[in-house]
């Protein structure tokens, strides 16, 4: 009895993680295809028919290239940071379910490795846990860009995740709930129970906070080519860069999924099986996340921060102190 | 489950490492993070008394313990950075004249 | 089970602890730092608070740490290295009342051991709701104290860090 639990457990952990590695290789082909398409280029499709082998190619030639660790590098935390920041990025997915419980066989086995109670205060804690890898990675690389990418990250980090954590109140104090299964079943049966209707305000603030949590552009300020070189990972190279990109990736496709648990009904949907729906809304994020990409400029750094501090968590508060003036109004 | 009195002396060896690493310790920054490790020492104590007695005091209290540590980190690097833009030190043995 | 996770935690946060004593260098202090905050949120799940256990980590490894390491990487310290020992009867002093000071918590740890009640935890523990009720209906006085506390903190830190010459 309970081997067998074990060994689904076992299961379901493979399967997500292999799948997440697999959406991950996936989704910088996705990016780089629609980053092409919107500047009116092909992008990559020599490898494979229309380029699919294009991401097994890339993970070839990271993992062949020399892992070169520079000479006055603090090399015990140069190692680590990629590391950190990979598995921080990876671990959030656990608590996310990408469908409804299902019966195999007598089992009833949840479409999530652990619903936790306190699910997003789990992803919240690995998300500031994040911080980590890229600080280490700036301070150890003893190198000036590294550092400065390293500095501005770690500021922008800390003031985007209160952001990005008071524009889901709103969310928990409708539900009156942390666990993201029991936020998604809240929201099935009809497209109106979605919470974007009831926290539209807070589904923004929600994605602009997650766009810079996940450091990329218009915010993408810690790694900015045109004036950092590569910020925090400037001295990086093979798969210790591979990680940093992979946990890039992950991020995004870690928000899309709880952007679509929290806001968009997550599994639910008519007709087609609750996996399928929450693919096709994971999607859609991704695909807004690269829209976002090929379409706006950079900040700059002050304008950053004085958005950060002076526009979103302000309307963040606000918005909290609305839905509570409704809760308490409706009764 | 392990014996309250196990975490209890975890949380006393815990606050003695703190208070020693006070006491021998010569830069603020790393006198500051013994201070943190003391406080922790006694959200451990007040943890295992709550999930002893069965009573959610002991966790509000943690509660608060952790939003006083967090204002006290913010208002302490502060007055560190400041001395440090005097002095250009922050040897705790160096910073011992009230006014400069 | 349950005492192996913990005594695997406790030397954790123990080893963690004493390297956060004992080093020179600040950075290496604050990364054993978070570890050992790390496994104190381990110990406090293990005790049936996951709720807690969670801001543990987002409070003390995601803001506390993030700032000190943030505050050192600014100072940019590099005297540290050699600056720093302190003279050598403040270290055996130091060591000498802090062994004191164990014996003396033991002592006060095992005399209150026989009155404490042996009961198991409640699995219902760790509810988040039913530690904010407590929280806002019998303690509410205290969190908007300390609600208010921050909020002094916050402008005192801006205050006291603000470059302003002229104050």
């Amino acid at each position: 009895m309970t081997l067998t639990l074990i060994i689904i457990q076992i299961i379901k952990v493979i399967a997500i993680f292999v799948g997440l590695l697999t959406a991950i290789a996936y989704t910088t082909l996705f990016e780089r295809r629609m980053v092409a398409f919107i500047q009116g280029r092909v992008g990559p499709n020599r490898v494979g028919p229309a380029g699919l082998f294009q991401p097994i190619a890339d993970a070839i030639k990271l993992l062949f290239k020399e892992e070169f660790i520079p000479d006055k590098a603090n090399k015990v935390l140069f190692s680590i940071a990629p590391l950190l920041s990979f598995t921080t990025a990876a671990m959030a997915i656990a608590v996310i379910p990408v469908g409804d419980s299902i019966t195999i066989g007598g089992y009833q086995i949840d479409l999530v490795i652990s619903d936790l109670n306190v699910g997003i205060l789990y992803i919240f804690a690995l998300s500031s846990l994040a911080v980590y890898g890229i600080v280490l990675a700036g301070w150890s690389s003893n190198s000036k860009y590294s550092l400065l990418g390293g500095l501005r990250s770690s500021a922008q980090m800390i003031s985007y995740e209160i952001g990005l954590g008071l524009s889901v109140v709103g969310v928990l104090m409708l539900s009156g709930t942390f666990s993201i299964a029991e936020i998604v079943r809240q929201q099935s049966g009809s497209i109106l129970n979605w919470y974007f209707f009831k926290q539209p305000i807070a589904f923004f603030l929600f994605f602009v906070s997650a766009i810079a949590e996940s450091n990329r552009i218009p915010f993408d300020l810690p790694e900015a080519e045109s004036e950092l070189v590569g910020g925090y990972n400037t001295e990086y190279a093979g798969m210790r860069f591979g990680l940093f990109y992979l946990a890039e990736y992950c991020n995004m496709i870690t928000i899309s999924a709880l952007a679509a648990s929290l806001f968009f009904g997550g599994w639910s949907g008519p007709f087609l099986p609750p996996i399928i729906w929450f693919l096709i809304k994971v999607v859609i994020f991704l695909f807004v996340f690269v829209w976002v990409r090929g379409t706006l400029p950079r900040f700059r750094y002050d304008q950053l921060m004085r958005f950060g501090w002076l526009a979103i968590i302000p309307l963040t508060l606000v918005n909290i102190l609305i839905t509570g003036l409704v809760m308490v109004l409706k009764g | 489950m392990a014996p309250l009195a196990n975490y209890l002396v975890l949380a006393a060896i815990l606050f003695a490492l703190g208070v020693w690493g006070v006491l021998r310790n010569r830069n603020a920054l790393i006198i500051f993070m013994c201070i943190e490790l003391m406080l922790n020492a006694v959200n451990l104590t007040f943890m295992g008394f709550s999930a002893y007695l069965n009573d959610y005091s002991g966790q509000v209290f943690v509660f608060l313990i952790m939003a006083v540590a967090a204002a006290e980190v913010a208002v302490g690097l502060a007055i560190i950075v400041s001395i440090f833009r005097h002095k250009e030190n922050v040897n705790v043995d160096e910073i011992n004249v009230m006014k400069w | 089970m349950a005492n192996v996770i913990f005594y695997i935690l406790a030397i954790i946060v123990l080893a963690c602890g004493f390297m956060v004593v004992t080093r020179k260098n600040a950075i290496n202090a604050a990364l054993y730092l978070v570890v050992a905050m790390a496994a104190i949120a381990g110990l406090f799940a293990q005790l049936g608070s996951l709720f807690i256990a969670a801001l543990q980590v987002i409070v003390y490894a995601g803001a506390i740490i993030v700032l000190f390491l943030f505050v050192i990487m600014m100072l940019n310290l590099k005297r540290d290295e050699f600056g720093f020992d302190s003279r050598l009867f403040q270290r055996l002093f130091g060591l000498i009342l802090g062994i004191i000071f164990i014996i003396q918590l033991i002592l006060i740890v095992s005399r209150f051991r026989p009155g404490l009640p042996a009961q198991a935890i409640d699995p219902a523990m760790g509810n988040a709701a039913a530690m904010s009720k407590k929280l806002f209906m019998q303690y509410l006085y205290p969190f908007e104290i300390v609600s208010v506390l921050l909020l002094a903190a916050l402008i005192g830190a801006v205050v006291m860090a603000s470059k302003r010459k002229d104050r």
